[in-house]
């Protein structure tokens, strides 16, 4: 019984890797490529990555300036 | 004794066979391909909030969609719901098991689940006059190491049982089983089109599943110990992983591979957590030195550090508008920084 299951388990992983070999892929060079430039389109919009001007943070309290 | 031996020598055969390939595709490796990109400004962040209430070791924390609202968990037996922006807590919910190893805000902002050592996932209605509990998902054998909301009616979890599962909320059933891990699923992510999802296990190694007909499409390996954080890269096109091993490794999904890995002779501590800024360029990586590191996600170096926990750092989150980041501690503390 149990060298049926283990057989049944190994036909398991054989269609399993079947199926993961199966898949489409595409060259380092452009995946990278395509990492960039979705990186640096929105890099723009990273307040981690360029900052949070002080007055729209709403993590900081907005300094109010007295004029003398 | 024949068909056995046919089957394992067929299996050797798939495993070069997609080694090769991976090989073939693999002209370049990332860190050499951003040589053109200017580097990352050097990262230095700033405490804005510290949160105090949790009195024993936080194991997760999450936050709503709003950007604003967030709900922690700790072993003081309690999920904590914080308004990040005036620091005040909003909402405490006894947990039934203090053994917490999860939590998770739903989309909608109604509802929060909870997890770990009881193996359960137990969902929390937020909006009704008392916080009631709505459901208790009791199938998984082993704890659970993560959930996430698809929905209201809707979530996935996974769990030291080594499988994931996809719960209709409404019935309380399994909907999906995901099975392929050989060890404890430590973690898993959501892809920005909620069609997939990657998880993390033991076994070292990271899976991308389909939601809806239950398969484990690709698998990567690279990490030579257990996968504790894993996240998509907001283009949904690759994957950053965290492991005990100490480094994170990108695996990008269409070139069915790893193209970096994020490590330093200097770090020998594991990786406990991470997430990404908005523009996917920064990971803030949690680390059991009590230390968040902050890598360019690109170029494979390191461009800043969050010291300022007393012990180890077991959770990060950054919210959707990628404001600030949260880093949460075994020294009962939340931070927010930017």
């Amino acid at each position: 019984m149990s060298s049926n299951s283990n057989l049944t388990s190994m036909k398991r992983t054989v269609e399993q890797l079947k199926l993961e070999a199966s898949v489409d892929r595409i060259k380092v060079s452009q995946a990278a490529a395509d990492l960039q430039q979705y990186c640096l389109q929105n890099a723009s919009k990273d307040a981690l990555l360029v900052g949070v001007p002080a007055g729209s943070n709403p993590f900081r309290e907005p300094r109010s300036c007295a004029l003398l | 004794m024949g068909e056995m031996e046919q089957m394992k020598k067929e299996a050797e055969a798939l495993k070069t066979q997609i080694e090769a390939a991976r090989k073939a595709a693999h002209d370049t490796d990332m860190a050499s391909a951003a040589s053109g990109v200017a580097p990352a400004p050097r990262v230095q962040l700033k405490t804005r909030r510290t949160l105090k209430g949790h009195l024993a070791k936080i194991y997760a924390m999450h936050w709503c969609t709003d950007n604003r609202l967030m709900v922690s968990a700790s072993q003081d037996g309690k999920l904590l719901i914080w308004d990040s922006h005036t620091g005040n807590k909003v909402n405490a919910v006894p947990l039934k098991s203090s053994w917490v190893m999860t939590c998770a805000y739903a989309p909608s902002g109604n509802l929060v689940a909870s997890g770990g050592l009881d193996n359960m996932c137990t969902v929390y209605n937020l909006k009704t006059p008392v916080i009631k509990t709505v459901k208790e998902l009791d199938a998984h054998t082993g704890y659970l190491s993560c959930a996430r909301f698809l929905s209201d009616t809707e979530i996935l979890t996974s769990s030291g049982d080594t499988t994931c599962v996809l719960w209709d909320l409404e019935t309380g059933k399994q909907k999906t089983v995901f099975l392929n891990h050989v060890g404890d699923c430590m973690c898993l992510s959501l892809s920005p089109d909620m069609n997939s999802f990657v998880s993390g296990a033991c076994d070292s190694l990271a899976k991308l599943w389909d939601i809806r007909d239950g398969q484990c499409k690709q698998t990567f390996q690279g990490h030579t110990s257990d996968i504790n954080a894993i996240s998509f890269y907001p283009s949904g096109n690759a994957i950053i992983t965290g492991s005990d091993d100490c480094t994170c490794k990108m695996y990008d999904i269409r070139a069915d591979q790893e193209v970096i890995s994020y490590q330093d002779a200097a770090l020998n501590s594991g990786v406990t957590s991470l997430d990404l800024s908005a523009s996917g360029r920064l990971i803030f990586a949690g680390y059991d030195d009590f230390n968040c590191n902050i890598w360019d996600s690109l170029k494979g170096e390191k461009v800043g550090v969050l010291s300022g926990h007393d012990n180890r750092v077991s959770c990060t989150g950054v919210p959707g508008d990628g404001m600030c980041v949260c880093t949460g501690s075994w020294d009962s503390f939340l931070k927010i920084w930017n």
